[in-house]
């Protein structure tokens, strides 16, 4: 039988991944002083399981490394080494090369092993610096499973003689002698005699009916490797006296003194018959010994894997099976309804479709919660990232996370990990201060930044705040005026300063450091989360720090629509985008710059676009005050939107036009609709880009007229 | 065809001894740690115990002991999957009343010649 190990790979891998985070949690956790035993026992069995696994699944260059790694590991287990900050480092930095080198692996490369070798190298010299340690770290490289025999490949010349007193507790290891003499037999083809003695057998008062009393004397007439031999008493050398000798010329007295001792002492003489093995059996072995040589092998024939799996919890796949199964109850009753259905029963009907329609919506919730996972696996990254950016820069820097079991998509959480890298870097790097100014300023010398995540109003909301020196008002005020986003004469209130951080182009940082500054600025931050249907604000104290606020829609698979209808077709906002809608009123409306519509909104003007000249629909004039206009934000920007009238609120899938059709401006998405019409749903975020109106021109324009 | 237990924290361990197990024709039960294993043990009884040392809540040399308490795990074979082919190890095992020992990495084949000597 032949196995493809393969198929086990992307398990493995997913595993292993699991378990570099464990042990980069670990150790970050770790108190150095006093190591806490479970930390260092969890630590110790993720490398423990990978190096298995590397091993098993042929990733011999894996296993290799991650050697060390455990062996060091064991050693500070065992309570023979004490932890200190450079074996921390070095496993945290092993932790990177282990999981660069699965990655490599898994992406179908040959994994670049220099990093590997000179960790290597430096795990060997911390373990040879004292003499205890060495003798451990010389094992478990062999996969040859016997060290208690030793390895002889001699063919005896006749056979042998093995003489085997087995401890009367043998039995209780669940070691049985018959089947281990079948054994014998399979691979000496039955030429072999058994002569068991009763010597040590007690008087009948004297047994223990759980002991094994017996002994016996096996002579072995086919010349076999030696080392088949050791493997059966492999188990049992320690338990038993098994003394194997080769048979020579002469050698064949030794069985037959035994026998005719045991006859001479004339104590009742019993053969072990040893029965006949199918010969099967014997092939079937021979033939999987063929084919167990190459493990590596095996990993070439597999292609790399790419398609991603999520674990999910029993729970959750256990209510989506009783929503199932409620389904299926409503389902054959409107069928049973359908079968003879006549006018009387309408009512029944309408109960049956409301039922089913609470089953798809309880279903659809449920599915949606298989995609969902908890932030921490986001967050968990972070503290490995605030201590190595804290060491750099010699700050001390606390990091408290909270609100970790915030569940959200995981599409969205893969998307979101970048931009909140980006900006917990800026806040250590730009916000935190270094310890002596923080002193100076009557703080504690340790920065705080602290990650909090929570559900509101069917978002999820991402705060990253340290207790830095804040945002500087008057350098981005200064910065802005040099780099041409705003002129001198613009007075802006702080929410609109910090605000400008998020324009393109915009640092303020003295010196681009090793750690920000690398020409992904906070515009690109703002664009990733914006094209999540995210959002983000910044507000800032000067010497108190810094709060930065995301918010993002919990999955990007669904949204909350508003209908509206222009022309004949149908257009969806996203429901979060809305300010309010509007009767339109033509005084309220007003020229500016010649072409623009600015609609005057209390104190507000707002520029005005209309949905039918945008996408080209063919309208039929109606009355002006017919019209409806939906007063739409994005990115802190007011529009009205002129529609031709508002329709229902629903939720719609988001089917991607980008991977169906083309990428359409002004369009984010399509749904289909219950009669089965295709909606476009609206990029609110575009729609001052494509119109070409803005607050800012407006204003500008206004301000000129 | 024998009824097996196997104990691994290792998901992609245990996937690929089921696998194998069940690809010879044996039934085989999983379980993830020691305590999981020993609960599946006390409702019935196996033919053969195939478990992985080191697993948090209760490590495989803890679980063999607790077996050989049982009535109907005092003979059953218990066959320890270990990375650790040093000598104290496998003595811990054996004074646990581990049968034997698989040394880490095994491939399918191994596992089923090895586990041929203890079923029978």
């Amino acid at each position: 039988m032949s196995i493809d190990l393969s198929q086990f790979h992307q398990v493995f891998y997913e595993e292993s991944y699991e378990g570099l985070d464990a042990m980069e949690q670990g150790l970050l956790e770790m108190d150095i002083e006093a190591p806490d035993d479970e930390v260092i026992n969890t630590i110790f069995r993720a490398a423990h399981s990978i190096k298995g696994g590397s091993g098993t699944f042929g990733f011999n260059q894996v296993a290799e490394f991650t050697h060390v790694v455990e062996t060091l590991l064991d050693e500070v287990r065992s309570g023979h080494r004490a932890m200190n900050q450079s074996i921390m480092d070095l496993l945290l930095i092993s932790v990177d090369c282990m999981r660069s080198l699965l990655e490599e692996l898994q992406a179908g490369d040959d994994p670049d092993l220099s990093q590997a070798k000179d960790l290597k190298s430096q795990f060997e010299s911390i373990l040879n610096s004292d003499s205890e340690p060495a003798e451990s770290a010389s094992d478990g490289g062999d996969n040859s499973g016997g060290d208690a025999v030793e390895d002889n490949n001699d063919t005896g010349g006749k056979g042998y003689h093995v003489h085997f007193v087995p401890e009367v507790t043998l039995l209780q290891t669940g070691n049985e002698p018959t089947r281990m003499f079948r054994q014998l037999a399979e691979i000496c083809d039955n030429q072999m005699e058994v002569v068991c003695s009763f010597d040590r057998m007690p008087s009948l008062t004297g047994m223990n009916p759980e002991h094994c009393y017996l002994s016996w004397d096996i002579k072995i007439t086919k010349a076999i490797d030696r080392h088949e031999i050791d493997e059966i008493f492999e188990w049992v050398i320690d338990d038993a006296e098994v003394i194997i000798t080769e048979l020579s010329g002469d050698a064949d007295s030794a069985v037959n003194s035994i026998e005719a001792k045991s006859i001479d002492s004339s104590t009742p003489q019993v053969e072990t018959v040893v029965e006949p093995v199918e010969q099967k059996e014997i092939a079937s072995i021979v033939e999987q010994k063929e084919t167990a040589k190459d493990p590596v092998k095996v990993k070439t024939k597999s292609s790399p894997p790419e398609s991603s799996s999520i674990r999910v919890s029993i729970d959750k796949v256990d209510s989506l099976i009783n929503m199932v199964g409620e389904l299926v109850i409503t389902q054959s009753m409107l069928g049973q309804l359908g079968q003879n259905f006549d006018i009387s029963r309408v009512q029944r009907l309408q109960e049956g479709l409301a039922q089913l329609e609470h089953n798809t919506r309880e279903l659809q919730e449920s599915v949606m919660k298989i995609r969902m996972m908890p932030i921490s696996f986001v967050f968990s990254r972070f503290p490995r990232l605030v201590r190595d950016v804290s060491r750099t820069l010699n700050k001390k820097i606390d990091l408290v996370l909270s609100g970790e079991n915030t569940e959200l998509d995981k599409t969205v959480m893969e998307k979101i990990g970048d931009p909140m890298v980006h900006l917990i870097r800026n806040s250590i790097d730009h916000g935190i201060e270094m310890p002596d100014v923080r002193a100076s300023a009557g703080k504690s010398e340790t920065g705080t930044v602290e990650l909090n995540a929570f559900h509101q109003s069917g978002n999820i909301v991402i705060e990253i705040k340290d207790d830095g020196a804040g945002l500087n008002k008057e350098r981005i005020h200064q910065k802005a005026i040099e780099n041409g986003l705003i002129d001198e004469s613009t007075i802006l209130s702080d929410e609109k300063i910090f605000d400008l951080i998020f324009q393109p182009g915009f640092s303020t940082a003295d010196a681009v450091s090793d750690l920000s500054g690398r020409g992904v600025g906070m515009d690109v931050v703002k664009r990733n989360i914006a094209s999540l249907n995210g959002s983000i604000e910044v507000s800032s104290e000067t010497g108190m720090g810094s709060r930065f606020v995301i918010r993002l829609p919990l999955t990007l698979a669904i949204l909350d629509g508003q209908l509206v209808r222009v022309g004949e077709e149908i257009f969806i906002f996203p429901l979060v985008s809305i300010v309010e809608s509007i009767q339109m009123d033509d005084t309220a409306i007003n020229k500016v710059g010649g072409h623009s519509d600015v609609l005057q909104l209390r104190d507000e003007y707002v520029p005005v676009v209309k949905l039918n000249e945008l996408f080209s629909v063919n309208i039929e004039e109606t009355a002006v005050d017919e019209k409806i206009i939906v007063v739409v934000e994005t990115e802190g920007e007011k529009m009205g939107v002129v529609v031709d009238e508002l329709l229902g609120q629903q939720q719609v899938v988001i089917k991607s036009l980008e991977e169906n059709f083309k990428k359409v401006e002004g369009i984010s998405g399509a749904t289909i609709l219950g009669d089965g019409t295709v909606a476009l749903i609206v990029d609110v975020s575009g729609l001052p880009k494509m119109s070409g109106t803005s607050v800012k021109q407006i204003e500008s324009a206004h301000k000129a007229a | 065809m024998a009824k097996i237990l196997a104990v691994d924290d290792s998901a992609s361990m245990r996937q690929m001894v089921c696998f194998t197990l069940k690809g010879a024709g044996h039934d085989v039960i999983e379980a993830s740690d020691g305590v999981e294993a020993l609960k599946l043990a006390q409702g019935q009884s196996v033919d053969l115990v195939l478990s992985d040392v080191n697993m948090p809540n209760m490590d495989g040399i803890t679980l063999c002991k607790n077996l050989r308490q049982l009535a109907t795990y005092k003979f059953t074979p218990i066959l320890m999957l270990t990375t650790e082919s040093t000598g104290d190890k496998k003595m811990e095992g054996k004074s646990a009343g581990a049968t034997g020992w698989i040394v880490k990495p095994f491939n399918p084949d191994q596992l089923l010649t090895t586990i041929k000597k203890v079923l029978g």
